[in-house]
This record gives C-alpha cells, structure tokens and sequence, in this order.
C-alpha cells in the first residue's frame, strides 16, 4: 500500500489504526524495536516536523542523497505560504566531498531564499547551526558534517536539538561518511539513493529523485525502512524491494480480495 | 553669487605660519618632478608662475621658498567655508578647487541690497585673511563667469550683457577651449555670432557640459537648468566619557562600553537614526589612541547588540597604564523609523531577527562566510550564480527557462573521471570516480553547451553534458570536455561535474 503525504493538505495518520504507536511510544523512544509491535513495512515515513524539530540524515559523500532527502522533507513540512529565508551551513569537509548549493538545480519555492554559510571548522558549524535556530525569520536549517568531529559530541547535539525546540526551527543535519556515534536527534535516519522510475517520455533517463531512507533511532516512531519518492509535489513512500507489488494488498488480509 | 577664493591655498598657509614678504611658493610631486601649484604676490613679482616646473622657477627666481601644497586640507577649508557661508541665503554648494556657489535669490534686501550684501561678504573673508573675487548673477554660470573673469564685485541684472567676457568664463575643459581658440572665437560674443546649428554640429557628440560650449552657453543665459548639490552639515552622532580614574580591566571597559552604548542608542532614538557604522576610539593615558570598528549588516539600534558585536573585538587590546577617555561615533548611519514596542512580554524569546543573526555570523565566521547565491545570465554553468551578500537585494533578473535539470550541488572544481563508452560519440557506460567503479544505467544528453566566446580565448572547448544515474541509482552531472574531432586537443576527457538530487 502507498501512503501519500500531501504538502497541500496535510494528512497525518488516517485511518482507524493510525494512532496506535502515537500512544504506545510517546512515553519512551525505546518502545519501538522487537517483539509484535513491529510492523515497520506499513507506515509512511512520519512528518518529523510538528513532533520532532532535530533530525540526522546518515549519507555517503559520494551522493546528494542526505542533503536532496533533507530538501524534501523541509518542503513536505514547511507551508506553501513560508516566504522566510533558509539557511544551509557546510563546513570545509563537507563542502569540498559533495560540492556547494547549485541555485539553478535547487526546488524552484526555495531557490531565492537560501542563505549559505561555509563554516571553517565544524566548530564554526555548530556555531552557525546554533545561531540560525535561535532567528525567529528563518524557516528551517539544513547542516552538513562531514565525519564524526569531536565537537560534534552527544553535548553538543542536545544543545541543537533543545535550541530547535524552543525556538521552533527544524533542524535537519546531514552526517557525510559518518558513524553512528551518541547523538541526541530526535529521528535518525541512514540514506541513499535508490533507482528511479523510468520517466514516461524517455525511459533511457534518469527519473525524479528516490531514497531508500532506513529510520533506525526515532522517539516517535518504529523503525523502518521505505523507499521516499519526490515528484516536485507529493513526497511519498512505499515498502522496499518489492516495488510496491505486495504492499498493494495493503492491511486487508490476501484471501479477501 | 559665486565666490571665488583666487588665492585660497597661499591664504591658507599663511594664515597657519604667519605673512612672509619673501617669495613662497607651494608644491606637489609629480611625474616630472615637483610643481608649482600655489604662489604668493612676492613671488609673482619675481616672475614665478603656477603650473611650472620648480626648477624652472628656481632658475627666475634662485630666493624662492616651497612648502609642500595639501589640496585635501583646503577641501576642507572650503567645506567648512561652505556652510559658513550659509549666512548670505538659504544653500550654499561646492564649486573645487576654490570657489563656492550661494544661493541668494530674495535675500539681499535683508543686507541692503545686491551692492551692499557683496560688501558685507568682501569684508567678512578679509576679516578671515582670504582674498575674494565676488559676483552676483541670476545664474550661476553667469555669478561664476563674472566672479572669474569680470570686474571687482559686479552685479548682473536680469538680462544684462556677458559678451565681452573670454570664453574661458563658459567653465569650459582646456581642449575645448583650444578648440574654440584655433576657430577664432575668443569672446562670448562671437559664439553668438556663429549660426546655432553649426556649434551643435561641431559639438554633436559631446555629452558634457564641461566639453560642449552650447550647453555651458544655455546654462548661463538659463535656459537649460544646472542642478547643484547643496552642501548640509551632518555631524556624526558622538557620545563619549571621560573617566575619573584610569581603567585597566576589562570588566570595568565592557560597562563603560555598555554606558557609551546606551547614551548613543539615546543620541540616535532622537534623531530616528540606526547605526550601520560604529567607531571606538579609546584614548591611552601615555597618549596613544585605540581605535575599533564595527560595521553592520542592518541599521540598528540595539545596545545589547552593540556591545556584543563589540566585546569581540576588545579581547586583543592592551590597556597599557590605562584608558581615560572612551568615545563612540556612528561614522555611517540609515534612517530607522521608532518602532512600538512588542506589548508580549513572550516575544523576548522569540529569538533574534535575521539582521542580527547574521551579524553574529559574520563577525565569528568572517563577511565572506555568509551569502546569498543570486542567478546571472550565462548559459556557462559556473557563471549562471554568483555570490552576494546576505541582504543585498541584488539586480532584477529574468529567471531563466528551465529546459534542462541541473544538479543540486556543483563541485568547485570539476573532478577528473575515466569513462568507459560505447563509441567515441556515444553513451558513458560506466566510468571510475574516486576510486570506485560506477555502472551507468540510465544516461540523458548530450547537452552541448558551448563557451561563451565573448569571454573565453579561441580554443576553448566546448562541454557536452550527461545526466547519469548508476546501478544504486545515485545520478551525477558529467561533461565531456571538448569533441574529437574539434582540433583544439587531444583526446577529450570527462569530467564530473554535479551531483544531482
């Protein structure tokens, strides 16, 4: 079964057994993990923004994945009427593995209004993260990291994602070629690309952009795996592997249809 | 009226070192040697000019003595002779290097009349030790003609005769004057002689005034207007404090600083100010002077944000025996109209507003840190952004048509890769970047882009551009550099340029 978010009319967990693991996990984030409670093929990706303000994207340097994921996920919360600014902060390392913001290739409602900053050091980094929490006229932060700095500790992630909730700036911080080191964001996710459909008017060319996105730590949420589709409109998820053949049957069982 | 100071470099320096009766004549450097740009009357008695070389004129006159000229300090004498001047009328403007222009329509009755009121100013300036030359005229062209080339103190009435006056009184540059000099017109007069269409053919493609007789012409009989910039005093808001006691802390200068702050925010609420520029000067009791500058990214007026912005840079100064005197100057500010007050005592929290938090920015991370990408009209992809400041608005542009996807991010520099493809001019199939192996599946192109051949050299080579996408699906942005066949190298390579989303 695919299950769309829709950016014009937000639809947050329809249906009649949407709010079970809302109520079963709100208390702990380590209620999500073994046993019968697992059902993590089903769900659509969670919008990490009204619940979550603080997010990490695992993704390799090699690909734009973390920071395009982390693009559509700011688009797939932010209102079509937020005009504010944005602000992507890059340290060194990141900036010269993956390249810098191309204005032309950005998503045309957020092309005028990116600020970037190119942060030295990752101190600087965190600095410039920090900073652009706290303005009340910026619509959300994206960060890119490149490995697993020292400043970059458990301190210093709790610091980001208090900052974020108090001002309610989402943050979503991008970890290139990084381990899963002590991090206190509130949804983690490991990202990378994954093939695309092939487009109607020239199957020989690469399609619109597609993750396979695994959220392996959330304190809201069980941990999954889907592959996330963005078509410019709809960000949408469907099961992995099976090309959304078996999810069609959906939470019916088989023999009834 | 027009004023001409005629002697003001040589009245200047000898107001400063008294009158001397000896030759005295003031130099500037040059690329030949020093020159002579000011002399006084012993001097010109002895035969020295102004423009010649001091060689020369120590060759004439072996006595003469040079003190080196200072044209930025007369500049200033005349700015200030300028708004002193505004108690003839209303405005006064600049006419450099040595005149001044005062508006007196409808004043002179308040002196006297038009005879009385040059006496007054006559006076005044001799009082002052600056020789004078002074007309009045209804234009200023006419004031400044006769102020230069007619009689002691004249005074023009409407529609009165100039056509005895040089050319040179049209304020015209010295190669226009060397023409109208070999076409035989000396006087104003005989410009009038000459039919008008034949001077606007002769002057046809000469746009300014100082280089086309005709509209000097017209703006001294006024028929064409001449805007003049008036001259208006703007002291710089300045709060200082004068400390009783020597400080060496640091505490003790972040709360003078705090003070200064404040009483400056003060002098700037008044006057519906927001600073952009700020200058710290403290004054060191052996005399030395520190001096420490901020600039901003918007006009502000926040204290707080002041002092933080400035406890910064105050980490490297050495107070030495201690500071005694701490003085503020906005040297640069924007209007900010009074804004009421949030009545929510929640938006305190609220959290910083964009100016601010890139003021934060930069001064921790640099200027150059923080930007803001702005598109250009190149179909080049490098050039199709450039980088502005985070809150310069920037030219209006036409967005471009978007045929082709462009990748989310562009390595600064291309990256060189080995590509395996099916022809010389076919398809990439698979090719090796950074070490790995990345098998194409899905390839788009060629784009051709060519190079823009207003910029670049002839042998620039063309790029014909890929979108690929590999077996785990990760697209990249790749280019060809060049074509086979082009003549302009060997064997292209490829490069990888973008990686798209």
């Amino acid at each position: 079964m695919e299950r769309q978010v829709s950016r014009s009319s937000p639809v947050r967990g329809g249906g009649p057994s949407a709010g079970w693991w809302r109520g079963l996990a709100s208390g702990s984030h380590l209620a999500c993990g073994e046993g019968p409670l697992r059902q993590p093929f089903r769900l659509p990706p969670p919008r990490i923004g009204e619940e979550t303000k603080h997010a990490e994207l695992f993704a390799a340097s090699r690909e734009a994945s973390g920071a395009g994921l982390a693009l559509a996920f700011a688009l797939d919360q932010a209102g079509q009427g937020d005009q504010r600014p944005w602000l992507w902060v890059q340290d060194a390392a990141a900036l010269r593995l993956s390249g810098r913001p191309y204005r032309p290739g950005l998503p045309p409602s957020l092309r005028h209004r990116l600020l970037h900053v190119a942060a030295k050091s990752p101190e600087d980094a965190l600095f410039a993260l920090e900073e652009g929490l706290r303005c009340r006229d910026l619509a959300f932060v994206i960060g890119e990291i490149a490995g697993n700095p020292k400043a970059l500790s458990f301190t210093a992630s709790r610091r980001l994602s208090l900052v974020a909730e108090v001002h309610g700036v989402p943050l979503w911080l991008v970890r290139l070629d990084a381990a899963r080191d002590l991090s206190s964001a509130r949804q983690r996710w490991e990202v990378t690309a994954a093939p695309s459909l092939a487009p109607r008017w020239n199957p020989a060319a690469p399609g619109l952009p597609a993750w396979q996105g695994t959220l392996f730590r959330a304190r809201n949420h069980p941990p999954g795996e889907w592959i996330l589709r963005d078509d410019g409109h709809v960000l949408t998820a469907s099961p992995p592997h099976n090309g959304g053949v078996a999810g069609a049957a959906g939470d019916r069982s088989l023999a009834a249809g | 009226m027009a004023v001409w100071l005629a002697r003001l470099a040589i009245d200047r320096w000898q107001l400063a070192d008294g009158p001397r009766a000896d030759p005295v004549a003031l130099i500037s450097d040059s690329a030949h040697g020093p020159r002579i740009t000011a002399i006084n009357a012993a001097a010109r008695e002895a035969g020295v000019r102004v423009g010649t070389s001091l060689t020369d004129a120590r060759a004439l006159c072996p006595e003469l003595a040079v003190a080196p000229a200072d044209p930025a300090g007369d500049l200033a004498l005349l700015e200030k002779l300028a708004l002193w001047a505004q108690r003839w009328g209303p405005w006064s403007a600049l006419d450099p290097p040595d005149g001044l222009l005062v508006d007196v329509s409808g004043v002179a009755h308040l002196f006297g009349g038009e005879k009385a009121l040059l006496v007054d100013v006559g006076e005044r300036l001799a009082a002052r030790g600056l020789t004078a030359r002074l007309a009045v005229a209804p234009t200023a062209g006419a004031a400044w003609a006769l102020a230069h080339y007619g009689p002691e103190r004249a005074v023009l009435e409407a529609g009165g005769a100039l056509a005895e006056l040089p050319v040179a009184a049209l304020r015209l540059d010295p190669a226009t004057l060397l023409v109208l000099r070999r076409l035989g017109l000396k006087r104003i007069g005989d410009l009038s002689g000459v039919a008008r269409d034949a001077l606007a053919r002769r002057f046809r493609s000469v746009r300014a005034p100082a280089a086309n007789p005709l509209v000097r012409l017209d703006q001294l009989t006024g028929k064409v207007p001449e805007p003049l910039l008036p001259v208006l005093a703007a002291p710089p808001p300045l709060v200082q404090r004068r400390l009783i006691e020597p400080i060496r802390h640091r505490a003790l200068l972040d709360q003078v600083l705090g003070d200064l702050a404040d009483d400056m925010v003060r002098v700037l609420e008044g006057q519906a100010l927001g600073a952009r520029r700020l200058d710290l000067a403290l004054w060191k009791v052996d005399g030395e002077v520190v001096q420490r500058r901020l600039e901003l990214a918007a006009a502000t007026r926040a204290a707080d944000h002041i002092t933080r912005l400035f406890a910064a840079k105050l980490d490297d100064i050495d107070a030495g025996f201690g500071i005694e005197l701490a003085r503020l100057t906005a040297s640069w500010c924007e209007p900010l109209a009074l804004s009421q007050r949030d009545f929510e005592a929640a938006a305190e929290a609220h959290g910083t507003s964009l100016a601010a938090c890139i003021d934060r920015l930069s001064i921790r991370l640099g200027t150059g840190a923080v930007r803001r990408p702005e598109p250009v009209a190149s179909h080049w992809p490098e050039r199709a952004q450039r980088w502005l400041a985070p809150l310069d608005p920037g030219r209006a542009t036409q967005e471009s048509l978007a045929f082709n996807v462009r990748p989310l991010k562009l390595l600064d520099r291309p990256e060189l890769i080995a590509v395996i493809h099916a022809s010389p001019d076919g398809l990439p199939r698979r090719f090796r970047w950074r070490g790995a192996l990345h098998e194409v599946t899905r390839a788009e192109g060629p784009e051709r882009i060519a190079p823009e051949w207003w910029r670049e050299r002839g042998a620039a080579r063309l790029r014909d551009y890929y979108r690929v996408e590999d077996t785990a699906g990760r697209r990249y942005w790749i280019y060809r550099h060049g074509h086979a066949a082009d003549g302009r190298g060997g064997v292209p390579e490829w490069y990888l340029q973008g990686l798209c989303v």
